[in-house]
C-alpha cells in the first residue's frame, strides 16, 4: 500500500553531495596563549579568552571525564580541583587558571590504582548512568580535605552541589563516610 | 509449564551469581572518566553544532537573517529551512515497537508549533564559535496567538483522540455511588515536568561516503537508526547508532526527537563529523515533557469500605505536531477490585512542545491522583488507609478478570508497615510531634505493569577462554551490562571476569527500546538461550570429533558447568570449551538467537544443566503481569517555614526475582527520589502572556539534592515470576516513582490536616 506520502522519497545523498562541503573556514584571530597544568602535565594553548575551563577539558585536551551538565554551575557535574579546591569548571574561564595546578577525575588514579573514593563509589554503588559521578567524586575528595564535614548532615549539605538526577544520593553519602572515616 | 524450584540446593546453583550484591561491571570506566558518553567520541576533525530555537510559541518565521554569523571566524554552515535538504515524513510509522517522540520534521518550512522549536543549526569549528554565532543570527516572526492554557485549549482547541482503549467503563457508576456509605469527589493537578537527565541529549554524527554513524545517547539504538534512514531516505544498514553509555534518560532519550537529523545533515553539509549537544535551557521544549493533568476523581466505599464505585477522568495535554496520551487511569482500572467504574481521558493539543513518557507515564501522575482520593475516603470512612487498601485488594485483574501471574502487594504492605513502625501511628491528624516539627506518615501503593519486548542476542565462546555476549540494548544506568554479564556467566558456570557483554550499538542483534522497565525481563531470556545454543553448538562439535573424549556420547548426556562440557553421570568425561575450539582451530564459536527462537532445542541443556531453570514460554496471554508495592513515608514540618522534608521511606516492592540486589536498590532508591521530587518541587511554567517556557535551568527546576535524601529503606518479596520470563524478573526502574507521591501527600495531611491536590507542594501552599 502506498500513500502520496511515501511516494516521495528525498534522498539526503542526492541533495547534499559531499563534493559541495564548504573548506575549513579561518580559525579565529582573536585566541590568547594559555598554559595549562592538569594533573601534572603542562599544556600550551591557543584559546579565545572566553573559553571556560570545562570546555578547555573536554574539546581542547580530549579529558572527557569532566562532564557538562548545565553549564551555568548549577550541577556541579563539571567539578574539578584547582590547587586542591572545589571549583565548578563550567564558570571559571581556562585562562584565568594558568600556572595553577588543576585535577580532574583522570588524575586521581595512581599508576592505575583507583583512589580510594572512586573504589568506595563502586562498592556503594554511589552512582547509576555515571554522569554526574566524576563531579560528585572530585568534590567528595574536595569536601574530605576541606575538613569541614563533620556529620552526616554536613556532609550532605555541602555535597547538595551535586545533582543526581539518577539518585544514587544514599551511596555517596556511604562512600564519603567510609573514606572519610579511614582517612581520619 | 511452570517449573518449580525442586531445592534449595539447585536454587543455589543457578543463582550462583545472579541476584548477587555484585559490584557494576562498568563501574571501573565511571569512576575514572573513562567511560565515553555520545559527544566524548574523540574523533578527527571535528565541527561543533548549536541548535537555534524558536523564540516565539506559534507563527511563521519570516525572514531569518544569517549574514552577520557568517561573517564569523570558523563559521563553515548555517542550515535552516531556506536551505536545508528536504527529508522523509516519520510519521504514525512504526519502527518496530515504538514511534518518533513527534510528527516533526526539522526545517522544512517556517511553522513554529512550541517555544524552543528547532529552527537551524550553526555548525563552526568551535563550539564557542558556533555559539556566538547563533546568538547573531536574526529571525523576525509573525506571531500568532498561542494556545497554551490548558483550560481553554480543552475548551477551545483540537482534540487528540486515543482510543477506545482509554476510555473503560464497566458496571453502573451512578448506581455504584448511590449505595455507597461515603463518597468523596475531588480534583487533583500535576503540573509540566521534564526529566532532566544529567547528561543533555548529544549526537556526534560521522559520514564516510554514503555510510552514517552516529553516536547518539539513546534508549532506543535500533528506533534510532530506523527513523535516521528514513529521515534521510537511507537504507538501514547503511546508518549504524552507537550508545554504549547514556547518561541517565528517564523516557526523554526513549522515543526519537529531531536532533539526531540535524547533527547528521550538518556533518553531511559540512563533510566532517558533528558533535551536537543540546544545552540544559533547550532540553526543556525539544525532547519532551511530563504532560500537565488535572485528574478529576469520584469514590463511593460502602460501610465496610468496600469500593462501590470509582470514577478517575483525566484532562491533559499533547502538541500540535505529536500525539502522547498520559494514560493517567490506567492504573485505575487493575488497583482495586470495583463493580462500577469510569475511566476517561480527554487531550487538548497547546503548543508546547510534544509530551514524551517520564519514568511511570500515566502510573506516575493516575497513581498519584488515585492513591491521594484513596486517602481521603479512607480518611472519611475512618479506616486506616492500609486495612482500606487491603480490603479493597483486586484478587484478579479487575478488567479482563484474568488471574495475575504472580502478585504478593498483601505482604508488600504488611512487611513495609512492619518495618515502618505503621502500628503506632496516631490517626489524628497533627497529632505527631517531634520538638516543633509536625511528623505525617503516609502510605500508598505502587504498581507497574511487567512488560517482555522481542530480543536477540548473541554468544561467542572463544578459544582464549572468554565469553562475548550482545545484545543491541542499553544502560542507563539500570545494571544492564552488569546483570547480562552475571546471567551469561552463571548459564556456562564461568567467573564474571572472562565474560563480557556489549550493548548500544545497532550493527548487534535487534533489541527493543528500553522503556517500560522492560530491558531486565527482554534482554535476559535471550542472553541465557544465546549462551545454551553456542554452548550446544560445542557439544555437537565434541559428540563428532573421534579425539574428544565425548565422542558417541549423546548430546542428552551432557551438560556444562564451569566452562567444561562433559557426561552428566561421569563429570570425568569431558573437557574444556578452549580444548574443543583448538582442536578444531577455530577462533570461536558463536549462536545467535533471535525473538522467534523461543521454545528451542537449546533450552534442553538448561534444564540438564541447571535443574531449577525453568523453560520460556514466552510470556503468557493467560495471566495479567504487574509489578506492585507499598510506600510508606515519614514527613517532618516545621510549622513556621512550611518546608516539607521527607525524613524517612520504607518501601516494600514484588517485582519477581532480583537480578542483582545492589542495582536493583539503586534504581528503588533512585525512582523513590525522582517521586519526592515530583510531590514537593517539580514544576515548569510557562509564562501566561506569551506560553513561553520560563523555567528552563536547574536552578529554578528544583530536583531532589543530597540535603533532600531521607532514610530509606528497601525490602524486596522475591517471588520469581516465570510467566513474563524464565528468569523470573520482572522490570524495577519505575515502579518506585508511582504510588510515592501519593503517600508524601497523605504524610503532609496527616501532619497538617490540609489537604493540597495541586503538584507539587511547595511552602505558599501550605499557608
Ligand atoms: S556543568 Fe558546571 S555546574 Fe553544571
Ligand atoms: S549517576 Fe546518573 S546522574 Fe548521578
Amino acid at each position: 500500500m502506498s500513500t502520496p506520502d511515501s511516494n516521495r522519497h528525498f534522498s539526503i545523498l542526492d541533495q547534499m553531495p559531499i563534493a559541495e562541503a564548504p573548506n575549513a573556514s579561518l580559525g579565529s584571530d582573536r585566541t590568547i596563549a594559555v598554559k595549562l597544568k592538569v594533573n601534572e602535565t603542562e599544556h600550551e594553548l591557543q584559546l579565545e579568552p572566553c573559553v571556560t575551563l570545562l570546555d578547555t577539558l573536554r574539546e581542547y585536551l580530549g579529558l572527557t571525564g569532566t562532564k557538562k551538565g548545565c553549564d551555568h554551575g548549577q550541577c556541579g557535574a563539571c567539578t574539578v580541583l584547582v590547587e586542591g579546591e572545589r571549583v565548578v569548571s563550567c564558570l571559571s574561564l581556562a585562562a584565568a587558571h594558568q600556572g595553577e595546578e588543576i585535577t580532574t577525575i583522570e588524575g586521581l588514579a595512581k599508576d592505575n590504582k583507583l583512589h580510594p573514593m572512586q573504589s568506595a563509589f563502586i562498592k556503594h554503588d554511589g552512582f547509576q548512568c555515571g554522569y554526574c559521578t566524576p563531579g560528585q567524586i572530585m568534590s567528595a575528595v574536595g569536601l574530605i580535605a576541606e575538613g569541614q564535614a563533620q556529620t552526616d548532615g554536613e556532609i550532605k549539605e555541602l555535597m547538595s552541589g551535586n545533582i543526581c538526577r539518577c539518585g544514587a544520593y544514599l551511596g555517596i553519602l556511604s562512600a564519603i563516610k567510609e573514606v572519610k572515616e579511614v582517612t581520619a | 509449564m511452570v517449573t518449580e524450584m525442586t531445592s534449595t540446593q539447585d536454587r543455589t546453583n543457578i543463582q550462583a551469581k545472579t541476584g548477587k550484591n555484585i559490584d557494576r561491571v562498568d563501574g571501573r570506566l565511571k569512576v575514572t572518566g573513562e567511560a565515553c558518553y555520545s559527544a566524548e567520541f574523540p574523533l578527527e576533525g571535528i565541527a561543533h553544532g548549536y541548535i537555534i530555537q524558536s523564540t516565539i510559541a506559534k507563527g511563521t518565521i519570516e525572514a531569518i537573517d544569517t549574514s552577520q554569523a557568517e561573517q564569523l571566524p570558523g563559521v563553515l554552515a548555517i542550515l535552516t529551512h531556506q536551505n536545508a535538504p528536504k527529508l522523509n515524513s516519520l510519521k504514525s510509522k512504526n519502527f518496530g515497537g515504538g514511534y518518533p517522540g513527534e510528527n516533526f520534521l526539522p526545517l522544512q518550512d517556517n511553522q513554529v508549533h512550541f517555544d524552543g522549536q528547532h529552527i537551524g543549526i550553526v555548525v563552526a569549528e568551535t563550539y564557542e564559535q558556533a555559539r556566538l554565532a547563533a546568538s547573531l543570527i536574526e529571525i523576525n516572526y509573525d506571531e500568532a496567538e498561542p494556545m497554551f492554557d490548558l483550560e481553554q485549549a480543552l475548551e477551545q482547541s483540537e482534540r487528540y483522540d486515543p482510543g477506545e482503549r482509554l476510555q473503560p467503563s464497566w458496571g453502573d457508576i451512578e448506581g455504584g455511588l448511590q449505595q455507597a456509605a461515603v463518597t468523596i469527589e475531588e480534583t487533583y493537578t500535576t503540573p509540566l515536568e521534564h526529566h532532566n537527565p544529567m547528561e543533555t541529549s548529544a549526537t556526534t554524527a560521522e559520514w564516510h561516503d554514503d555510510e552514517l554513524t552516529v553516536y547518539d545517547s539513546t534508549q532506543w539504538v535500533m528506533g534510532t537508526r530506523g527513523m535516521i534512514a528514513r529521515g534521510l531516505g537511507l537504507p538501514e544498514e547503511k546508518v549504524r547508532v552507537i550508545s554504549h553509555f547514556v547518561g541517565g534518560g528517564f523516557g526523554c532519550k526513549g522515543f526519537f526527537w529531531t536532533h539526531p537529523l540535524l547533527a547528521a545533515i550538518a556533518a553531511r553539509k559540512v563533510n566532517r563529523p558533528v558533535r551536537l549537544m543540546l544545552t540544559r535551557q533547550q532540553m526543556f521544549s525539544s525532547c519532551g515533557h511530563r504532560p500537565r493533568t488535572v485528574q478529576k476523581i469520584t469514590l463511593g466505599a460502602d460501610n465496610e469500605g468496600k469500593l462501590t464505585a470509582i470514577r478517575h477522568h483525566t484532562d491533559t495535554e499533547t502538541s500540535f505536531v505529536g500525539d502522547h496520551a498520559e494514560p493517567c487511569g490506567n492504573i485505575t482500572k487493575m488497583l482495586y477490585a470495583c463493580p462500577n467504574m469510569e475511566i476517561k481521558h480527554q487531550i487538548a493539543r497547546t503548543n508546547t512542545g510534544t509530551p514524551t513518557p517520564m519514568r511511570g507515564p500515566g502510573e506516575t501522575s493516575g497513581t498519584y491522583a488515585l492513591e491521594a482520593a484513596l486517602d481521603e475516603l479512607a480518611v472519611k470512612a475512618g479506616i486506616d488507609p492500609m486495612e482500606f487498601r487491603i480490603i479493597n485488594h483486586a484478587d484478579r485483574h479487575p478488567q479482563s478478570d484474568k488471574p495475575w501471574s504472580s502478585k504478593h502487594l498483601i505482604e508488600c504492605y504488611q512487611r513495609a508497615a512492619d518495618a515502618f513502625g505503621w502500628q503506632n501511628r496516631d490517626p489524628r491528624p497533627g497529632s505527631m510531634r517531634e520538638g516543633d516539627d509536625l511528623i505525617g506518615w503516609g502510605m500508598a501503593t505502587a504498581t507497574y505493569p511487567g512488560y517482555r519486548f522481542p530480543t536477540a542476542a548473541k554468544a561467542q565462546i572463544l578459544a582464549n577462554g572468554k565469553v562475548i555476549v550482545s545484545s543491541a540494548t542499553h544502560d542507563l544506568g539500570t545494571g544492564t551490562y552488569t546483570i547480562m554479564t552475571q546471567i551469561a556467566a552463571d548459564t556456562l558456570g564461568l567467573p564474571i571476569e572472562r565474560v563480557k557483554f556489549e550493548l548500544g550499538d545497532s550493527k548487534l542483534p535487534i533489541a527493543s527500546v528500553s522503556g517500560g522497565s522492560s530491558t531486565a525481563a527482554s534482554v535476559s531470556p535471550a542472553v541465557r538461550s544465546a549462551c545454551e545454543a553456542a554452548c550446544f553448538k560445542l557439544i555437537e562439535m565434541a559428540i563428532a570429533d573421534n579425539e574428544s573424549p565425548l565422542h558417541d556420547y549423546q548430546a542428552e548426556e551432557i551438560t556444562t558447568e564451569a566452562g567444561r562440557i562433559f557426561v552428566k553421570e561421569s563429570p570425568e568425561i569431558g573437557e574444556t570449551y578452549e580444548a574443543v575450539l583448538q582442536r578444531h582451530n577455530l577462533p570461536l564459536v558463536e549462536a545467535e538467537i533471535s525473538p522467534q527462537d523461543k521454545g528451542s532445542r537449546y533450552k534442553s541443556i538448561a534444564a540438564r544443566t541447571k535443574p531449577g531453570i525453568v523453560e520460556d514460554e514466552g510470556g503468557s496471554d493467560e495471566f495479567a503481569i504487574h509489578s506492585f508495592g507499598a510506600h510508606f513515608v515519614e514527613v517532618r514540618i516545621n510549622p513556621r517555614r512550611n518546608q516539607v522534608k521527607v525524613s524517612r521511606v520504607v518501601g516494600a516492592f514484588d517485582v519477581g526475582r532480583i537480578l542483582n540486589q545492589k542495582t536493583a536498590r539503586s534504581q528503588i532508591y533512585g525512582g523513590t527520589i525522582f517521586g519526592i521530587g515530583m510531590a514537593l518541587m517539580e514544576e515548569t511554567l510557562l509564562d501566561p502572556h506569551s506560553g513561553r517556557v520560563i523555567i528552563h535551568n536547574l536552578a529554578d527546576y528544583h530536583v531532589p539534592i543530597q540535603a533532600d535524601i531521607p532514610e530509606m529503606e528497601t525490602i524486596f518479596v522475591e517471588y520469581p515470576d516465570y510467566h513474563l520470563n524464565p528468569l523470573g524478573a520482572r522490570g524495577i526502574g519505575e515502579i518506585a516513582t508511582a504510588g510515592i507521591a501519593a503517600a508524601v501527600v497523605n504524610a503532609i495531611y496527616h501532619a497538617t490536616g490540609k489537604r493540597v491536590r495541586d503538584l507539587p507542594i511547595t511552602p505558599d501552599k501550605l499557608l
